[in-house]
């Protein structure tokens, strides 16, 4: 109970337009992330599902019934905002219990549900509290309840983690993952932090510009990247890209080595370069090298590296790790 | 003691002007005061002298009392600012969220028509105003003062609260949305109690003119029935002999109301900004 598809989805902001016709489905019980930089149109994709947007054209289906004359709160959606979005006049309970209390249902119902969320997310002791007394960490649980309370057919995350610190953020995602297991629930996410999207999806969308540039599991996205934008999207750091003349391919093109798949050795090697700086992270060594032959490469060594600017490397790709994009940046197969 | 953020010199000197301003803008009310509790010719003699046991006198407020009419003109006041000032703020609050909230053609043309009036004195009209006023039969009426009252105080509001309502975060109305809540419940539930502040300082600023005003009770309203205070005072005030006491009294009597009612908003006013400013 809760596939979603989207048929040709436009929507303009008077003469911008916004959403250039989406297509998407998604399956019941899965988790789908919309990634993509500020400005892409993920966030308005998400609020026109939602229905707190109406799409300029196209049409939302919700367990296959067409909803864009539904209003939000009989879509059987429930939504979990970046800023959280807690009603600050009602307490922990309140706010959770008021989507259910809006669709009347009885009392021991909403009771009973709410105190399931509250257990599942330890809020049990906060109930009582208005969301003025409460954490950053615990106010984006409330919002997270809040949505679990409704029992919805779809969950809609918009940017949750964004507001909170970085420790914060990884229990909350681990927090997500596991909800997403045990509720089996679909779920639609959005963030524009790749490793969000990396750790969390099922499937990623990613959109540049209204448009959707490819959809794939976070795998098939990291192995087999449709284009430029995506090799360059996603992975950190980000891919290098060296245009194909500089290697003495034929053809126009670009060709694209990640930074994990550039092997160093002092003495002998492909590419010879200098170096610029070196990132010590303990687990990594990242290192920016500025090769004569293919230009500023960025190299990702695993463990501990005692290297030093100004030091003369020898750079050496992995071939089979080598991506291929055409001219008008489509990867080549 | 000196920190990085206060010197000594500078909060005197902060300090000097803040009180300076102080008693420059209370010294008129003081003297209205005090010399309220004087006898006739104490008042000219020593003007800025406190009463003592020999100048002491309630001629004036026993004046005032005994013309009768004095409680009847202070309901009138009464009636009309917080009838006007309710209005003003339950119709500029709404009219401001729909410029703030929605997204409708002409949105931005609507919103400056509804501030027009900020820059063009609605005392312009008065002619009209009363034609209109006569037309209707609503001469010598609370409702043609709250009416107009009304009209004088929405630009200000709506411009105001427009302002802050566009900085109540959206997703708060969306979860609201998301929840079934109706937009008047999103309007009244959600946002409103999040510009309180706002609506205080409108309140301050719409109610204050109102309970001064002098011009429209008398051309609108000059009728006994429906005297306001101001208006009230207006009767010691001869063209050949001024009842000064009586002035006096009426006039200190006149700040007790409305000093309340700000009392009450400023409250609001402190509380809105404290409960931002801790979060």
């Amino acid at each position: 109970m809760g596939s979603l598809k989207l048929e040709n989805i436009r929507k303009s902001f008077g003469k911008v337009e916004v959403l250039k016709g989406i297509d998407l489905e998604v399956e019941d019980g899965e988790f789908v992330i919309f990634v993509g930089p500020s400005g892409c149109g993920k966030s308005t994709l998400l609020r026109v599902i939602a229905g707190l947007e109406d799409a300029t054209e196209g049409q939302v289906l919700i367990d296959g019934v067409e909803v864009s004359a539904v209003p939000p709160a009989k879509r059987g959606i429930a939504m979990v905002f970046q800023s959280y979005a807690l009603y600050p006049h009602l307490n922990v309970r309140d706010n959770m219990g008021l989507g259910l209390k809006q669709a009347g249902s009885p009392r021991a119902e909403i009771r009973q549900r709410v105190d399931t969320a509250s257990k599942m997310l330890g809020l049990d002791d906060y109930l009582t509290r208005r969301p003025a007394e409460l954490s950053g960490g615990q106010r984006q649980r409330v919002a997270i309840g809040r949505a679990i309370v409704r029992n919805p057919k779809l969950f809609l995350f918009d940017e949750p983690l964004s507001n909170l610190d970085a420790a914060l953020r990884v229990n909350t995602r681990l927090e997500i993952a596991k909800l997403h297991r045990d509720l089996k629930a679909t779920m639609i996410y959005v963030t524009h932090d790749q490793v969000e999207a990396m750790t969390l999806a099922d499937r990623i969308v990613i959109l540049n510009q209204g448009r959707v540039e490819q959809i794939g599991s976070p795998m098939e996205l990291y192995n087999h990247p449709g284009n430029l934008f995506v090799a360059g999207f996603i992975g950190s750091p980000r891919m290098n890209f060296i245009e194909a003349g500089r290697l003495g391919e034929s053809g126009k093109g670009t060709i694209g080595i990640r930074p994990e798949h550039i092997t160093i050795d002092p003495s002998s090697g492909e590419w010879q370069g200098k170096v610029l700086h070196v990132e010590h992270l303990g687990a990594d060594t990242i290192l920016y090298l500025e090769s004569e032959k293919a230009g500023l490469l960025t190299v990702r060594l695993f463990g501990e590296h005692k290297f030093a600017p100004d030091d003369i490397l020898h750079a050496t790709p992995r071939r089979e790790h080598m991506f291929r994009f055409d001219e008008a940046g489509k990867a080549r197969t | 003691m000196s920190r990085a953020t206060s010197s000594l010199s500078r909060s005197i000197a902060a300090h000097a002007i803040l009180i300076l301003y102080t008693v420059i803008a209370l010294f008129p009310v003081i003297v209205i005061i005090i010399n309220s509790f004087k006898e006739r010719r104490a008042i000219f003699r020593t003007p800025l002298a406190l009463p003592d046991s020999e100048t002491f006198s309630l001629i004036g407020y026993r004046t005032v009392l005994d013309q009768g009419n004095f409680l009847l003109y202070f309901q009138n006041s009464l009636i009309v600012t917080v009838v006007s000032l309710a209005l003003v703020l339950i119709f500029g609050a709404m009219a401001a969220f729909a410029l703030a909230e929605y997204r409708f053609r002409g949105n931005t043309l609507m919103g400056l028509y509804l501030a027009l009036g900020i820059m063009i004195p609605i005392r312009l009209g008065t002619v009209a105003i009363l034609e209109l006023m006569v037309a209707s039969g609503l001469v010598n009426t609370r409702t043609a003062l709250i009416l107009v009252y009304t009209a004088q105080g929405l630009p200000l509001a709506v411009f105001i609260l427009a302002e802050f309502m566009r900085q109540v975060s959206d997703d708060l109305k969306n979860a609201g949305r998301m929840d079934g809540l109706s937009e008047y419940r999103i309007f009244f539930r959600l946002v409103l109690p999040l510009v309180r502040p706002a609506m205080a300082t409108v309140a301050v600023f719409t109610m204050i003119p109102i309970w001064n005003d002098l011009w429209f009770p008398l051309i609108l309203a000059p009728a006994e029935q429906t005297k306001t205070v101001t208006l009230g005072a207006q009767i010691f005030l001869g063209q050949f002999v001024t009842n000064w006491n009586a002035v006096l009294s009426a006039l200190s009597l006149a700040i007790i109301p409305v000093l309340v009612l700000y009392l009450i908003f400023s409250r609001q006013l402190i509380r809105g900004i404290t409960a931002g400013a801790v979060k």
